[in-house]
């Protein structure tokens, strides 16, 4: 669309400006603040420079969170993906049963975070939850406050309850949107299955996938409450992951400048990320 | 090969979603005798005692009450701010308007663990601790780039000639805006709104972070029984249950905008 | 290649709860000859897209059966019923190559690289897409997209028929003709069955050998151009092709003679005046004259278009129009008009009598 130009319309955003300004721009100064000094209680500040920062980056600690985080956000888009897409193209597209399906799935993303963390930690106790109960009574040996490749699984398992479903409404849409001539053109041309998933609805769902992608990337990788109702970031620190080891950091130990230094790193490394992913995506696009 | 027929995937999906839910709603109605004395697939000694507790203890259906209070505040304050500014960008070009909108985005994607701390000095210097609307005005801080880009959206499908009749006709902005432009774009803020509602409504860590016992959300109130490990386990469930009940009521009214609002692939 | 045959086809949607259930297509017997460009015509709602789908094999119909030759179609899938078919928005795989469009049906077929290759560079030089070739289809125009969809069916040597869905809609005014004569063109070097729906009637009578006009379900006429003009079968065949349309005027007979209220009109077929019915009569603004002796009108309107001119005259109430030369002379008090008979005719309940005279 053809936009004129009009500085007035300034006033227009002076408000979102003003009320995100006064959120964002605050609080970061007052992390920078932090992450620049040391204080040892009473209000007395002294000048550090860069010395948190340096201290976090060689941190083991940090890179052990920082490894985990990693995996964590790989696991789960490796999953979420690929079974958002496959759910969402088995999907009806009409009758009474859309209705039934959409309102169903939509339902773990409208739960407080911590209740699904509660939930989880209730379903899979070992000896009185559902999950924990079956397994061992199939003879599987699980105990997720004990066994850290359990309590790996776990956390896996309840991300990919609670957010596939984004994925799955994200692709529905985007397969809604593509007119039945296409599928009738593929059928004249005599196209496979795959070859109609491959040419007419992979690249339809592009965009969406891209948003998905990128909304599941930045929101697990700030993922706190979940794992932590659920594990508290044990057994040991094996399910502690950045969001996490910030918070004991911070509040736990009450280091204010190494877990300042922290928070900038971290959202940094965020930004770093989708930027680096969206103008990726964005350059393909104008191809 | 055995075809599988087409519902089956999609019936496997909604049983794995449900069975969590299932678990929680099944302990909700058990004693804590029966909880603790061992696993049973249905509740063998039903009971409503739990969520008597909760209907009857203040500390308890006060954590539902300042819950929805705040969400409310903070859907009204995003959507109406959010509105003209989606407007602006969507109609006008600006000194600085890309610049702007991406550093909107970019607070979506600042982790809300980043902002505890400097969350709650900010609040407590301005003496809001503690009060509705401090939660309501932090949770701001994602909602409001959130609503500005999925309104924004919906508004570039507007054609501009809506605007220019309606200037050429003799109206004046504010006129033009809240009785044409708005309506027109009425699925777009119910979309909008139910985001908002959704993330606010899902967050704990602000929400806990800026409170202590006036405002105090239901979510965090179930941490200290959950940090009770154990012990209450039945009450916990109960409250959880009732959780879903808002979350469940919204999607039913919004199911038909969903699949548009995100076929905008604006979320 | 092949004849297309329906015989007692009839279609009927799954009714709305609480709506008298009512047939889309009222029993269709037709036979379209084998290599013939046929254009569907008619107006919104008049069935033609519901044949179309029923012949594409995207419907199957209630009662009845289609044959291809001497085959039975009425159950084969579309990938089965060797079609291919044009869009009303233009269909293209939008990732692919202008090359990979044209290949993509031969490919699905197993058919080797070289045959592939010769194939595409054949209909890419039929189509005048050479020059595009290699580039991605989604960056073509909107004819550009409609070429491609055609050429993926024209690369296919075993196609039996080529449908068109209204596929000018979303061509610039400027490139329509363009295409059409293309289209036209392509039709007499292929030579292979075509069908072209739409509800406009310069396509459909520029397009095609027979025109087939559809109205409330039923086919009410099949003829070419000429035929539809000089002989409607229909009142709205009259109505419908004809710019402006035929003037159809109530009707009474007397004996074996026709009446146009107290006007005796000869006509070129006769109406028994024994028989129950809306009589009316109908005859084209161009076959209308003025003249020394006839109905008596009041001039109303004269629209000059150039190279004729319409005028607007009445006679009691009812409006008849005329087309008459730029250079020919109205009249200007006590006009009277006479009627052609060879081309006016009598209509009973909106079909024309057959009793010729």
């Amino acid at each position: 669309m053809n936009k004129t130009v009009n500085q007035k319309a300034w006033w227009l955003v002076t408000p979102v400006l003003v009320l995100v300004a006064f959120n964002a721009f605050i609080p970061l100064m007052t992390v920078v603040n932090y992450s620049l000094q040391e204080t040892f209680g009473n209000n007395e500040f002294f000048w550090e420079g860069v010395t948190w920062f340096e201290q976090v980056l060689k941190s083991e600690r940090f890179h052990a969170s920082f490894l985990r985080q990693l995996l964590f956000t790989g696991m789960i888009l490796v999953i979420e993906v690929p079974l958002g897409i496959c759910v969402a193209l088995t999907m009806p597209r009409k009758g009474p049963w859309v209705s039934v399906c959409l309102i169903l799935m939509a339902l773990p993303l409208l739960i407080p975070w911590n209740v699904v963390g509660a939930m989880w930690n209730i379903f899979a106790l070992p000896d009185i939850g559902l999950l924990g109960y079956t397994l061992n009574s199939m003879g599987f040996d699980y105990n997720f406050t004990q066994q850290p490749v359990s309590a790996w699984m776990t956390t896996v398992v309840m991300d990919v309850w609670h957010w596939t479903s984004l994925v799955v409404l994200l692709c529905y849409a985007g397969l809604c949107s593509i007119p039945d001539d296409y599928y009738q053109a593929a059928r004249i041309d005599g196209a496979s299955p795959w070859a109609v998933f491959r040419y007419i609805q992979l690249p339809k769902l592009k965009r969406v996938l891209t948003i998905a992608i990128l909304l599941r990337f930045m929101d697990s990788f700030m993922i706190y409450t979940e794992p932590f109702v659920l594990t508290g970031g044990g057994p040991g620190n094996t399910t502690t992951f950045l969001s996490i080891d910030l918070v004991k950091i911070a509040l736990g130990q009450f280091d204010l400048g190494p877990a300042a230094a922290m928070s900038l790193i971290y959202f940094l490394i965020v930004l770093l990320i989708c930027w680096a992913f969206y103008t990726i995506m964005m350059r393909n696009e104008e191809q | 090969m055995v075809r599988l027929p087409k519902w089956f995937i999609p019936t496997l999906y909604i049983v794995f979603l449900m069975l969590p839910i299932y678990g929680l709603l099944s302990m909700s109605f058990k004693t804590t005798n029966e909880i603790l004395g061992g696993f049973s697939f249905f509740p063998q000694e039903f009971t409503l005692e739990n969520y008597v507790k909760i209907f009857t203890d203040p500390t308890w259906y006060n954590g539902y009450i300042n819950s929805l209070i705040y969400v409310v505040i903070n859907t009204v304050i995003s959507i109406s701010v959010a509105l003209p500014a989606a407007y602006a960008f969507s109609r006008y070009k600006f000194l600085g308007d890309k610049h702007l909108f991406f550093w909107l985005l970019t607070n979506r994607m600042a982790p809300p663990a980043v902002f505890a701390l400097p969350f709650f000095q900010l609040y407590s210097a301005i003496n809001l601790f503690d009060t509705h609307i401090a939660v309501a005005l932090a949770h701001c801080l994602f909602n409001i780039p959130l609503a500005v880009w999925i309104l924004e959206g919906f508004m570039s499908g507007i054609p501009k000639e809506l605007d220019e009749t309606a200037y050429l006709d003799g109206y004046s902005f504010w006129r033009f805006f809240l009785r044409i432009f708005v309506p027109t774009i009425a699925a777009g803020i119910g979309v909008a709104a139910f985001f908002c509602f959704m993330y606010s409504w899902v967050e704990l860590l602000l929400a806990k972070t800026l409170t202590s016992v006036d405002a105090k959300p239901i979510a965090a109130t179930m941490t200290r029984t959950a940090s009770t490990s154990g012990y209450e386990l039945g009450l916990l469930a109960a409250a959880g249950s009732l959780t879903l009940i808002p979350g469940a009521f919204v999607i039913y009214f919004v199911r038909n905008y969903i699949a548009k609002g995100f076929a905008l692939g604006r979320v | 290649m092949a004849r297309i045959e329906f015989k007692k086809v009839r279609h009927m949607y799954p009714p709305t709860p609480g709506q008298e259930p009512t047939y889309a297509l009222k029993e269709i017997n037709q036979v379209w000859d084998d290599g013939g460009a046929y254009a569907l015509l008619g107006p919104s709602g008049c069935g033609k897209t519901t044949l179309l789908n029923i012949i594409s094999g995207l419907l199957t119909p209630s009662e009845g059966s289609v044959f291809f030759g001497d085959t039975d179609v009425t159950n084969l899938a579309t990938t089965e019923r060797q079609i291919a078919q044009v869009f009303q928005f233009p269909v293209v795989y939008d990732t692919m190559s202008v090359y990979d469009n044209l290949a993509f049906p031969l490919r699905n077929r197993g058919i080797d690289e070289p045959t592939i290759a010769d194939r595409v560079k054949q209909v890419a030089q039929m189509l005048d897409l050479e020059n595009v070739l290699h580039t991605r289809a989604s960056g073509l125009t909107a004819d550009g997209k409609q070429k491609i969809s055609l050429g993926r069916g024209l690369v296919r040597s075993d196609v039996n028929v080529i449908m068109f869905d209204e596929p000018l809609t979303v061509i610039d005014p400027h490139l329509k003709w363009l295409l059409r004569s293309k289209l036209k063109e392509l039709h007499q070097q292929i030579g292979v069955t075509m069908i072209y729906v739409t509800h406009d009637q310069t396509e459909a009578l520029t397009f095609a050998d027979k025109v087939v006009v559809m109205y409330d379900g039923t086919v009410v006429q099949v003829g070419t151009p000429v035929e539809l003009f000089n002989r409607p079968n229909h009142t709205f065949v009259g109505h419908f092709i004809g710019s402006p349309g035929m003037n159809i005027l109530p009707g009474h007979v007397d004996g074996s003679d026709s009446y146009y209220k107290n006007n005796k009109i000869q006509t070129a077929n006769s109406a028994d005046d024994g028989q129950a019915g809306k009589l009316e009569i109908g005859v084209r603004p161009e076959f209308i004259t003025f003249s020394d002796q006839g109905i008596p009108v009041v001039i109303e309107k004269i629209d000059d278009l150039g190279r004729f001119q319409i005028v607007t005259v009445t006679h009691e109430r009812d409006t008849i129009k005329l087309v008459i030369g730029e250079d020919d002379i109205v009249p200007s008090e006590s006009a009277k008009i006479k009627f052609d008979p060879a081309n006016t005719h009598l209509y009973r309940d909106n079909w024309i009598l057959e009793n010729a005279r």
